[in-house]
Order: structure tokens, then sequence, then C-alpha cells
């Protein structure tokens, strides 16, 4: 039997023995923002549709979660800068090879695009609103005047943040278990999800809560196929993308994901979702919880996995 | 130009003259180290091989941490030396966790800090510290692009081999086995 034994001389902080730069804020940062890009992703979305009307809770009421996770998401990302100080050199160039830069940038115009959006639906949520200043008032009605356009520019701004959340992990190539493209189309399909499911939470409507479930429970299948072709493509690459699955076909992360990300996060709501379109009484808070639930999960539990992975030699 | 480095692992015997050379000439804070060294045991027993190796940064051509880097801080600098801009860097992680060697760290200063190689005394004409201080000579540093450099001639008629080739960084520290 060949051994191998590998001695480093190497005791540096959050390096060594494994990796672990990231700590609890990259994580909850990308779930917020999946979060906040589904929320507005449906909000724009039936506006656009000229549902507004029929979609009350997606397009006004949760839409004001948006910018508050955005803003509690870059708090958190803030907090992870280990040279605070300096932070606003992000925005002094824009680099198109770092997924970090264009994410930036994507924030710093949905943000307050995602305030504005919640601003200009004031006075209809609040009766009595008033801006005080003439020159806000002025603002509000040149929003609601071109509140189309300005919903497609934050659909495509939102599906940019969904898959940016997932692309900026998977832009390492010296993390295996990251280095998976379906990584961002898998974070924004598990964005979109949790975001609708907080809008039918928050929704007391229910013919649109009926809606956003039908939609939510494709969403949730779409999801399932992603993680088997993940899979997929550990098992069939590489040495060190075998290495990478292994984490969660046996190794220390197989419970965690398998239990409470596919099993409660994902086929449970699908069951208790399929339930509730029949008819059926289910607690209303139980199959969003478990989705939100399984969406933060699946965040931490790809962050901390990835930086154990690399490359052997 | 095309500045790297030869490693022969046969003649290395791991005393970690060059971490300590490193520290010294470059500050490094204490508890960190900007190269190190890898003591790689293989086989069983009778027949069991051992490999040391000084590593640090591979300042690869085609760098993942440049690459990764969201404000343009980690660059390359002449002579394909991978460089950070201390009052550019913000310190995010993303060229850390981009490294398939591990061979950058957060300074406790707050900016990522790393092998230059030694580029303040390679460009007064002098070796880096480390392999200045090396007992055994086996660290070989020079141009690639000048055949009768000191990294050069140590590749000529030797076996050589890169880490982890197959991540495409193109590493620009040879290591004679």
């Amino acid at each position: 039997m060949k051994e191998e034994l590998f001695v480093s001389g190497r005791d540096i902080p959050n390096i060594d023995p494994y990796l672990h730069i990231w700590h609890w804020q990259i994580p909850l940062y990308l779930y917020l923002g999946g979060l906040a890009a589904g929320i507005l992703f449906f909000a724009a979305y039936y506006v656009i549709k000229g549902k507004e009307k029929q979609m009350q809770t997606t397009v006004k009421w949760a839409a004001i979660i948006a910018p508050i996770a955005l803003v509690l998401g870059l708090g958190a990302l803030f907090w992870d800068l280990k040279h605070k100080l300096f932070f606003w050199q992000l925005y002094t160039t824009i680099r198109f090879t770092s997924p970090m830069s264009w994410g930036a940038w994507t924030l710093m115009l949905i943000t307050p695009m995602s305030i504005v959006w919640v601003a200009s639906y004031m006075k209809e949520m609040i009766p009595g609103w008033d801006w005080k200043w003439n020159i806000l008032n002025r603002f509000e009605a040149w929003v609601i005047k071109y509140r189309v356009p300005f919903a497609w520019v934050m659909m495509v701004l939102s599906v940019i943040l969904g898959v940016y959340t997932g692309i900026l992990l998977s832009a390492f190539n010296a993390r295996p278990l990251w280095n998976s493209s379906i990584l961002g189309p898998l974070f924004l399909t598990s964005g979109l999800s949790t975001g609708l499911a907080t809008i039918i939470w928050m929704s007391k409507d229910n013919h649109e809560r009926k809606v956003l479930t039908r939609i939510d429970l494709v969403l949730i299948i779409v999801e399932l196929f992603l993680i088997i072709h993940l899979f997929m493509g550990f098992l069939a690459g590489s040495a060190v993308k075998t290495e990478a699955a292994s984490l969660f076909l046996g190794g220390e992360f197989t419970v965690t994901f398998w239990v409470f990300v596919v099993l409660l996060g994902l086929l449970f709501p699908i069951v208790l979702e399929a339930f509730e379109l029949r008819g059926y009484h289910v607690p209303k808070w139980l199959p969003p919880f478990l989705i939100l639930f399984g969406g933060l999960v699946l965040r931490f539990v790809m962050v901390e996995a990835g930086q154990i992975t690399r490359f052997l030699y | 130009m095309r500045y790297a480095m030869a490693i022969d692992t046969k003649k290395c015997v791991g005393c970690g003259d060059c971490v300590v050379a490193c520290q010294t000439e470059n500050n490094v804070p204490h508890g960190y180290c900007r190269d190190w060294i890898v003591e790689n045991v293989s086989g069983s027993y009778p027949s069991v091989q051992i490999e040391l190796r000084s590593e640090r940064c591979n300042h690869c051509d085609n760098a993942p941490c440049v690459r990764c880097c969201p404000t343009g801080a980690s660059h390359i600098a002449e002579g394909g030396i991978v460089l950070v801009t201390h009052d550019e860097c913000i310190g995010c992680g993303a060229c850390i966790e981009s490294c398939p060697y591990d061979a950058r760290y957060p300074h406790p200063e707050g900016y990522v800090d790393k092998c230059t190689f030694c580029k303040h005394r390679v460009d007064k004409g002098q070796n880096p510290a480390c392999v200045d201080v090396c007992p055994t000579n086996c660290l070989h540093f020079g141009d690639m692009d000048d055949s009768n450099s000191d990294v050069s001639k140590a590749l000529k008629n030797r076996k050589w081999k890169v880490l982890a080739p197959e991540a495409g960084t193109e590493p620009q520290l040879y290591f004679l086995t």
C-alpha cells in the first residue's frame, strides 16, 4: 500500500490546516442577496405583466423585504472585509474578470433601485403618506410614470444578482467544489424560490398564494435537477472533483446537506405545496419556512465545504 | 523578462532558513510566513521516499488571484512578479480563495500579503533573501528568458515538475526532482 504524508511548517490562522477565510458573513450575504433577487424579480415581473392589482403582496408589501435584505447583506459583506477603510476601491474600477467587481456594481445599482421601488408604492400602501418635499413628490411621479421600464431594468439586474451569488463561488478554480458552472443557475433558482417563499408567507390573498405556489413547485423541482447535475458533474470529473463530492457522499457534510437542504428544504416542501394546491390544510408558514431554512443551509454548506476542497499535489 | 525560481528537492534539507530569512527581510508578522517547507513522505516501509520542498507564491503566468481581484490591487509587475498594492486591497479574501497553493494570507493590518520574490532586492540586482541564505544552495533564481541565468542553467540538465499544473495557472516555481 502506498502511503503519503504531508507535513508543512505552516500554521497561518484561518488558512492552515484548512482554509477558512470566509466565515458566516459570506454565506449569509449570498443568501440575502439571492432572497432579495427573488423578491425583486417577481415584483418586477408582475408589474411588467400588468398584474399589479392581482398580486398586491408580491409587488408592494413583500418588496419591502428586498432593500432590508440587501442592506443587511451589504453590512455582512462589509463586516467580512479585512481592510475596511479601503472598500471604496471597489468603485474606482470595473474588472470584468472578477465576479466580485461586477457584483459590487450590480449591488450599487439594485440596492437604491429597490428602495425607490418601495418608496414609489408608499402612497398606495399607507394612505395619506406625504413626501413633504416637492422634489421627492416630483421624483415619485416620474418613477410611477416610467414604472414598466424601471421594472424591466430591475428584473434584469435581479437575475444578474441571483446568478452572481453562485458565480462568485464558481469562479474559484482552486476550490473544486465551487468550480462548477451549475452553481450560477442553482443559486439563482434557490434565490428565486426563497424569494417566492417570503412572498407566499406574507400574502393573505388565496389566489396570489396559489399562483406563486405553483411557480415555486416548478422552481424547487428545477433546483433538485440542478443538484443532481452538480453531482453528476463532480462524479464524472477529475480526482479533485470526486474528492469534493465525497464530502457530501459519506463525508462530513452528508447529513447536513441531504437532510436539511434536500429532504427538509426541497422534497418536503414539494409534498406540502402539492397537498396545499389540492386543497388539503397545511400550516401556512410551514412550506415557506422550510424553503427559507433549506436555502440558508445550502449557502452555509457550500461555502464551508468548498473551502476545504483543494488541488492535490 | 520572466523571473522564476528552481528548487532542488534533492538538495533541500528542510532547515527552514529560507523561511526565517524571508520573515526577517520582509518583516513578516509573527505566526505568518510567505514561504514554507513541505515534507512529503510517500511509499511504505522499507521503500519510503521523502521529498522536501521550499514553497512560496508561484508567480503564475495565468494568475487566478489577479483575475479574481475586484479592485486591481493584485497585479502582475515587470518580470511576471505577482504583487499586491496594499492601499488598493480591501481584504475581501477573493485572491486567497482563488490560489491553489494557499500562498496568500491576510496581514494583521488588513491587506493581503504574499511573497514578492523580494522585488526590492531583485530591482537592485540581488537575489531574493531566501535564495541568498540557503545553506545547501538549493534555490536558483533568475530570468527564464536569459539562458545564462541561474534558474535557466539549473533547469537545463535536470528533470523538474511544477505543482498542480492541471490548475492551469502556469506556475513559475520549478521543482527539480
